[in-house]
């Protein structure tokens, strides 16, 4: 966690970050410093070794607050160079209107532009691939050494500048200017440089600054009463209990905190392009799981033809496969392969036949060719083609589809000119593991939904198998859409994740959007967050990554306020217990002088803040549990362990303090 | 303390715990929107106050106008009391002869009146005439109460409410209190305190010839009425100068205990009431612990202390408990049991003088008030500060549990937390300002009739008593002049108009936003721990500000005892 290279640059900067401007941003520690600058004033003026000993203390806690901060930001900024590397200048083949090939810097690429790049060149910016199919190097940015496959059309056309094309050769449209491409955001973000606070940050601020406030208050007014009391209080003692007061130790490590919560997104590969949407999955009460990929294994694959009476199981596996050959996807792909594997049917050459691709809306594909039509979908689509067409639908159709949906498999119905053929079998895998994740969901009150464009009977069998909540059957965009609308109408919070260029909108619209790296540009830009793994589960981690933020946050903060208690019993007492002996009997820490109670509770006071520091960048352990049973823990650890806590450390530095005589 | 005082505890927490979930029960229904016991009775008589006034009685308010219309409400009405003070020397129903008051006592005491404070810097017997005390007092009483529960109900519409710009109508709020709550308790309460012997007539002074042969001028006026909604509505203002110290405003030790029973019973019932307001009865016993826990603990404190008595004074012989100041038909235990009570509730009202309470069990009183008067706190008041702690409790600890802080499924974020940081500071502002500046200057500092810690305690105790719109006096100052009769008016006005503006404010942003719905993941607040919470925070925010002075006054005299 404290890479000695990182220290040793955070302790600059923690020096550097002395500048009042800097400061002023955090109320809290601003007037801490102000204090400080009050305080050495005032040694310099009228030196004394408790002068000087509260004066030093009050450095080093502003200076803890911006080491804690630094520590932080240095952890980015080591991985933020990494990724600078790859951002080097590189040649980019700009094609011209006419074809023709061009040689220019990547840095005056505009958008539109046409590059061209081969094996073994970087992608010079970000952009669509428009033509052709490359397997290309991400592990600059992913950190995954396994090449991937980007290809034009479908949803696996997105490229980042800086990486590289292993085979192939393919013609980018570049989407992004240079200084605004994906790779340059990553790296402002890893740097905190675009570290913006979020909204439950602004709202602790106020509460902070207002308790600073008050405390303000306190102190200044607590003057006029000591002097009507006859027990007049110097200026460094004043400060040395505001110090203490107000609420330092969340007011220094808060910033740390967030950036931490980032940092710790970014080390499981996904990239926040807000902290507020790390703070809106902390409060997600809804997540949208995609079926594919994140409930089930990769995708669904054909395991046998059920043909109807009448029709032989090789009729059934031509149609099927004739009317996959238009179909990109993994399960039209399948069938293709099963129809090969099981009746060495080759693929055809097709002349003169038209395509017909698979559409969301018709939920079918096929393809026209010398007066057939063959339909290959949904049941319910070719049901209702069969319907159009004049015929009617076979009950034995209806019946295999049933029996296979029952099992929790897909069917596909194949028609040919109108007449059905039989039901093609689909069948998913669910991932081991993931009910017993769902369950900790729900313990902790969110509820999953499963998204497929599965009929309903097929979705129920595999939501149960996988243990989620509810589902969502044959959910075409604007289903999902809809979703996310009425879950928000109803105050809840909604996390998805998306690849392809129809999610866009619903990314977009739902509070959390994680994007797949390997989706379309358009679901990254939707997004408000990108996985470089394209691991739709981990969408499960953000989650507990936002909460534990929250947690962590709340936790300092409680333990900051419950440690002004004990700090009350030190300061009072040494405060007037010169003039009034009796309320020595407030001194139950039995702490040694006036002096050495005050500079103890300083210096109590700057430790915890290091102390923590570690704590703050780690987070606070999360369980998944119920809220009472989290709060009943963390109350007793840190609200109970915040009363407590500096009653023990202030009496121990008393001790040591006595000891070597520093006050 | 014998069995009859621990018994009178016990009698008057049965009271509170029957009386209290009744009364909230059907305050729920009065502001709930919907038909509500008594409508043929109340009905007429509201619709006749609401065409009188020309009010609509469907017309919603947003929080401004809702804000707007309690301020000109108020303003008239510090207006109507100022002007039968400065004029009652010439005006009818005056039998004692009592003088037109001055320009800055007549502020005082119409500010004190309208902010539901009613500190008292005049003597009832002669610097009040018969119509000042019903025209002006005894209708204030009334009209202060109900702008109090009125604010209460329109922060619990902006916790109810969904997306919704408004958060209820100021004018049907106010006359449905008055009219449908405060009166007809108030009636009963004043028959029963009659039939106790608390007068009720329009006399002056009688002079009565003594058996030991003295003349003693012996006051008339209207007072059972008026004790039971200066009680019932946490007013406090007594008829006569001792309140209920005097014979005639509480006669017997069952109207002692009625009245603590009477100034508690709409600030605990408003728990019940927000409870069923919100559609969730365990919120209502969650807010409703953590004021019944704090009084509780309050009175443990201050009765042990005066039981316990003065060792000076027992030194010299006095043995037993502290005495001085109560009075004997009371004795310590229901003396102290009051003062808690009248201190927790933004009363005021007082039957012994807290002045001569020991240092702590004083220290107590002044404590109680230093918490914002939520334990239970005054009519409205009580209710809507200890709201504003609970947003407080969610927004420190709601984070622990995962999620950004809500309550009600309301998210707390930075508007709401501005408003609530200005409602933390706005009292201690004006308390630790104006006490610090009053001990300091030599001008006001010379009206103090003690020094060294009493004194201390003395002064902090006037501001805070009204800030916090309590009205009880340590006495020990010679108030009226005109620095205390203009900064306690300034503390009267801030603590209740500041507060109240930015209560409805809060109402407003929180009727404004979307309702999360409630899951295993809200952080939650019907429950025992959350009321702990709630206390803690309480204690250590709130209480925490006043410490060094706490210190310096009340717990330096014990400690010097």
């Amino acid at each position: 966690m404290f890479d000695p290279a990182i220290l040793r640059q955070a302790a600059l900067d923690s020096v550097r970050k002395l500048d009042p401007r800097l400061m002023a941003g955090n109320p809290v520690m601003f007037v801490v410093e102000i204090g400080s600058v009050l305080v050495t004033a005032i040694a310099i003026k009228d030196p004394s070794r408790f002068a000087w000993t509260i004066a030093a203390w009050l450095w080093f806690t502003t200076l803890f607050a911006n080491l804690a901060e630094a520590i932080a930001e240095g952890r980015g900024k080591a991985q933020a160079a990494e990724l600078k590397k790859t951002r080097a200048v590189t040649i980019a083949h700009r094609r011209g209107v006419d074809g023709t090939l061009e040689d220019v810097a990547s840095g005056v690429l505009l958008m539109d532009d046409l590059v061209v790049v081969q094996a073994g060149e970087v992608i010079p910016a970000d952009g669509e691939v428009v033509e052709g199919i490359a397997s290309v190097d991400e592990s600059a940015i992913t950190g995954e050494s396994a090449p991937v496959i980007r290809e034009s059309g479908g949803d696996r056309s997105a490229v980042t500048g800086g990486t590289r094309v292993l085979s192939d050769e393919i013609v980018v449209r570049v989407t992004a200017l240079p200084g605004a491409s994906f790779l340059d955001r990553m790296i402002a973000l890893v740097e905190g440089a675009e570290r913006q606070k979020t909204p439950n940050e602004i709202a602790l601020n106020i509460l902070l600054a207002g308790l600073t406030l008050v405390f303000l208050l306190a102190v200044v007014t607590l003057q006029p009463f000591a002097v009507y009391s006859g027990a007049r209080q110097s200026t460094i003692v004043l400060v040395a209990l505001l110090v203490c007061l107000i609420p330092t130790t969340i007011g220094a490590l808060l910033s740390a905190i967030g950036i931490a919560g980032m940092d710790r997104l970014v080390r499981r590969n996904v990239l926040a392009m807000s902290g507020r949407a790390v703070e809106a999955a902390g409060d997600c009460a809804v997540l949208l799981l995609d079926k594919t990929g994140t409930i089930t294994l990769g995708n669904r694959a054909a395991t046998a033809f059920l043909p109807l009476d009448g029709v032989s199981e090789q009729e059934l596996a031509e149609a099927a496969q004739l009317a996959s050959l238009a179909d990109e996807t993994p399960e039209g792909r399948s069938i293709v392969v099963l129809a090969k594997e099981r009746f060495e049917l080759r693929e055809h050459e097709l002349h003169g036949s038209h395509l017909v691709p698979f559409t969301a809306q018709t939920r079918m594909s096929g393809v026209d060719l010398e007066g057939l039509s063959i339909r290959k979908g949904a049941v319910e689509a070719i049901c209702q083609l069969v319907e159009e067409k004049g015929g009617s639908v076979p009950k034995q159709l209806v019946e295999l589809a049933g029996e296979v949906a029952q099992t929790g498999g897909t069917p596909l119905a194949v028609s040919e000119n109108g007449r059905p053929l039989g039901i093609v079998q689909l069948k998913d895998i669910v991932k081991e593991g993931l009910a017993e994740r769902f369950e900790h969901l729900r313990r902790m009150g969110i509820r999953t939904v499963m998204i497929t464009g599965d009929n309903p009977l097929t979705a129920g069998a595999i939501a149960f198998e996988a243990g989620v909540d509810d589902f969502l059957a044959e959910a075409k965009p604007e289903d999902k859409m809809a979703l996310i609308r009425r879950e928000q109408a109803g105050g809840n919070l909604v996390a998805m994740t998306g690849d392809g260029t129809n999610d866009a909108p619903a990314l977009a619209q739902a509070d959390v959007g994680v994007a797949m790296n390997t989706g379309t540009q358009a679901a990254r830009e939707a997004g408000n967050m990108v996985d470089l793994d394209s691991n739709p589960t981990k969408l499960i981690e953000i989650v507990e990554i936002g909460k534990q933020l929250l947690v962590t946050r709340g936790a300092l903060t409680t333990f900051s306020i419950a440690n002004d208690v004990a700090k009350y019993f030190a300061i009072i007492p040494a405060m007037f217990a010169g003039v009034f002996p009796e309320l020595g009997h407030l001194n139950v820490m039995h702490l040694a002088s006036p002096e050495s109670a005050i500079a103890s509770a300083v210096i109590f006071n700057a430790l915890i803040i290091v102390a923590l520091i570690p704590l703050a960048l780690r987070g606070v352990r999360f369980r998944a549990a119920s809220a009472l049973a989290v709060l009943r823990r963390n109350l007793l650890i840190y609200g109970l362990g915040g009363l407590i806590a500096p009653f023990i450390g202030i009496k121990l530095i008393d001790l040591l303090v006595s000891a070597i005589g520093i006050s | 303390m014998s069995w009859q005082n621990w018994a009178q505890i016990g009698v008057l927490i049965g009271l509170i715990g029957v009386s209290a979930p009744l009364l909230g029960a059907y305050l729920a229904r009065v502001f709930g929107g919907g038909a509500a016991p008594g409508d043929r009775i109340f009905g007429p008589l509201e619709r006749l106050c609401y065409r009188a006034a020309g009010i609509d009685e469907h017309g919603e308010q947003t929080w401004r106008v809702y804000a707007g219309s309690l301020l000109i409400f108020s303003g008239i009405s510090v207006a109507a009391v100022y002007l039968l003070m400065r004029l009652q020397g010439s005006l009818p129903f005056n039998p004692s002869h009592a003088v037109s008051a001055g320009p800055a006592l007549a502020f005082n005491t119409a500010v004190s009146f309208v902010t539901n404070t009613n500190w008292q810097n005049y003597a009832g017997e002669t610097g009040a005439s018969h119509l000042t005390q019903m025209a002006g007092l005894a209708v204030q009483n009334f009209l202060s109460a109900a702008v109090g529960i009125a604010v209460a109900i329109a922060l619990v519409r902006g916790l109810t409410r969904r997306k919704s710009d408004t958060i209820g109508n100021f004018w049907v709020d106010l006359v449905r209190t008055t009219v449908r709550v405060l009166l007809p308790i108030a009636i009963v309460l004043a028959i029963v305190l009659a039939s106790q012997g608390a007068i009720q007539n329009l006399h002056g002074f009688t002079d009565a010839h003594t058996v030991a042969g003295a003349t003693q001028s012996i006051p008339g006026g209207q007072v059972a009425s008026q004790e039971a909604i200066k009680e019932l509505g946490t007013n406090g203002g007594g008829f006569y100068n001792a309140n209920s110290a005097h014979p005639f405003e509480n006669p017997t030790a069952l109207t002692n205990l009625l009245e603590i029973w009477a100034l508690l019973l709409i600030p605990f019932s408003l728990a019940f009431a927000f409870g069923r307001l919100v559609g969730n009865r365990r919120q209502g016993w969650a807010i409703f612990a953590a004021m019944f826990f704090l009084w509780i603990g309050s009175v443990g404190v201050a009765t042990h202390y005066e039981v316990a008595g003065n060792p000076r004074v027992q030194a010299i012989g006095a043995v037993g408990s502290n005495m001085e100041g109560k009075e004997v038909r009371f004795g310590a235990p229901a003396s102290a049991l009051f003062a808690v009570s009248t201190t927790d509730t933004s009363t005021g009202a007082v039957d012994s003088a807290h002045d001569s309470f020991t240092p702590l069990g004083g220290g107590a009183l002044l404590a109680n008030m230093m918490l914002g008067e939520v334990s239970p706190g005054g009519t409205g008041s009580g209710l809507y500060g200890m709201l504003v702690f609970a947003i407080l409790t969610v927004f420190i600890a709601g984070l622990m549990v995962g999620r950004t802080p809500e309550y009600l499924g309301k998210k707390v974020q930075a508007l709401e937390m501005k408003l609530i940081v200005l409602y933390l500071l706005a009292v201690p502002l004006v308390i630790l300002g104006l006490a610090g500046a009053s001990v300091v200057l030599p001008g006001p500092r010379s009206a103090l009739l003690n020094h060294g810690s009493h004194g201390l305690t003395e002064m902090v105790y006037a501001f805070t008593s009204s800030a916090n719109n309590n009205g009880s006096a340590f006495a020990g100052i010679g108030a009226n002049t005109t620095w205390f009769n203009t900064t306690l008016a300034i503390a009267m006005l801030a603590g209740r108009f500041l507060l109240m503006i930015l209560v409805l404010a809060l109402a407003g942003a929180l009727a404004r936003k979307q309702t999360v719905p409630e899951s295993a993941g809200t952080f939650p607040t019907a429950t025992p721990l959350f009321a702990g919470l709630l206390v803690a925070v309480v204690v250590v925010v709130v209480l925490l500000t006043y410490a060094p002075v706490l210190a310096l006054g009340p717990i330096l005299e014990h400690l010097s005892l």
